[in-house]
């Protein structure tokens, strides 16, 4: 379980970066200067879409934090469908997955927001609301990747005639 | 202002996730995804300490959108974190992505809970 990986693994599991991945690995020292701003602006990009769904949707303090449960949903939706493209599609441009993965995906969705909401709940006597936050934000999130992946991997093999 | 605010602490949060990831990754060879793990456990506990400061009047309103929205937010992920765990449970190591899921959500959670409790401790 805890073993090292093997060097035949060809898909990555971490999205963000993986140094299992032989074309990963030299990407920093590559362009560092391309790379880093790719991922800065995608990054910014993401937050202001995330920032933009909280103005348009506020939640009041201890109410069921709906709108980081979407935001954290569909993020999770749409890295399905981007690592399908990115692993199962040729020619996709190597800032491709820094950009959209790393940057505005990961800048969309939110681990800390999820972690402090569910705190604050707790800290105004809500603890069942935060079990339940805590518990269907998880579901849904991996149900969403789930989908997307199994769904994208699909239409790419039917596109190929398999 | 408040716009230029997330921009500026998402510039910065994005990129230090990456290259925490890859110094995590690079130091440390395992199956476990410990890279995103320490970001989002240390983001959850910055972002408690500066909600915490916040409430308590100790920070301006301001400071939780650099730090908060923009830093702590783009640091975080939760697309990375659901992407790695599908591919650990596919991969057939299905009690790592389990520990994963309970890991990730019960320490960063704790995280968040003892930045909030030390903000409330040093200005509340």
């Amino acid at each position: 379980m805890d073993g090292t990986r093997s060097q035949a693994v060809v898909k990555p599991t971490d999205s963000d970066v993986d140094l299992h991945i032989p074309a990963q690995r030299p990407e920093l020292r590559r362009g560092p200067v391309p790379l880093l701003a790719v991922i800065a602006a995608g990054g910014a990009m993401g937050a202001c879409a995330r920032y933009g769904a909280s103005l348009l949707w506020p939640t009041p303090a201890d109410a069921f934090p709906w709108t980081t449960l979407l935001v954290n949903t569909t993020g999770c939706a749409a890295i399905g469908l981007l690592m399908v493209m990115i692993t199962e599609v040729r020619a996709v441009h190597p800032l491709v997955r820094p950009f959209l993965g790393t940057g505005v995906l990961g800048g969309y969705t939110t681990f800390s927001t999820y972690a402090v909401d569910a705190g604050r709940l707790v800290d105004g006597r809500r603890a069942g609301m935060a079990l339940a936050y805590l518990a269907l934000t998880t579901a849904l999130a991996l149900s969403a990747v789930w989908v997307t992946d199994t769904a994208g991997r699909s239409l790419v093999e039917r596109w190929n005639g398999r | 202002m408040n716009w230029l605010l997330v921009i500026l602490g998402a510039m910065v949060g994005a990129p230090v996730r990456y290259l925490t990831d890859r110094a995590v990754q690079a130091r440390h060879d395992m199956l476990f995804p410990l890279g995103t793990f320490t970001v989002n456990v240390v983001a959850s506990g910055v972002l408690g300490l500066v909600t915490g400061a916040v409430l308590a009047g100790a920070a301006p309103t301001r400071a939780g959108l650099l730090v908060g929205t923009g830093l702590c937010g783009a640091l975080s992920t939760y697309s990375t974190f659901s992407y790695e765990t599908l591919r650990l449970a596919q991969d057939g190591a299905r009690l790592l992505a389990a520990v994963n899921v309970a890991g990730s959500v019960l320490v960063a959670f704790g995280a968040a809970v003892l930045g909030t409790a030390v903000a409330q401790a040093v200005w509340g």
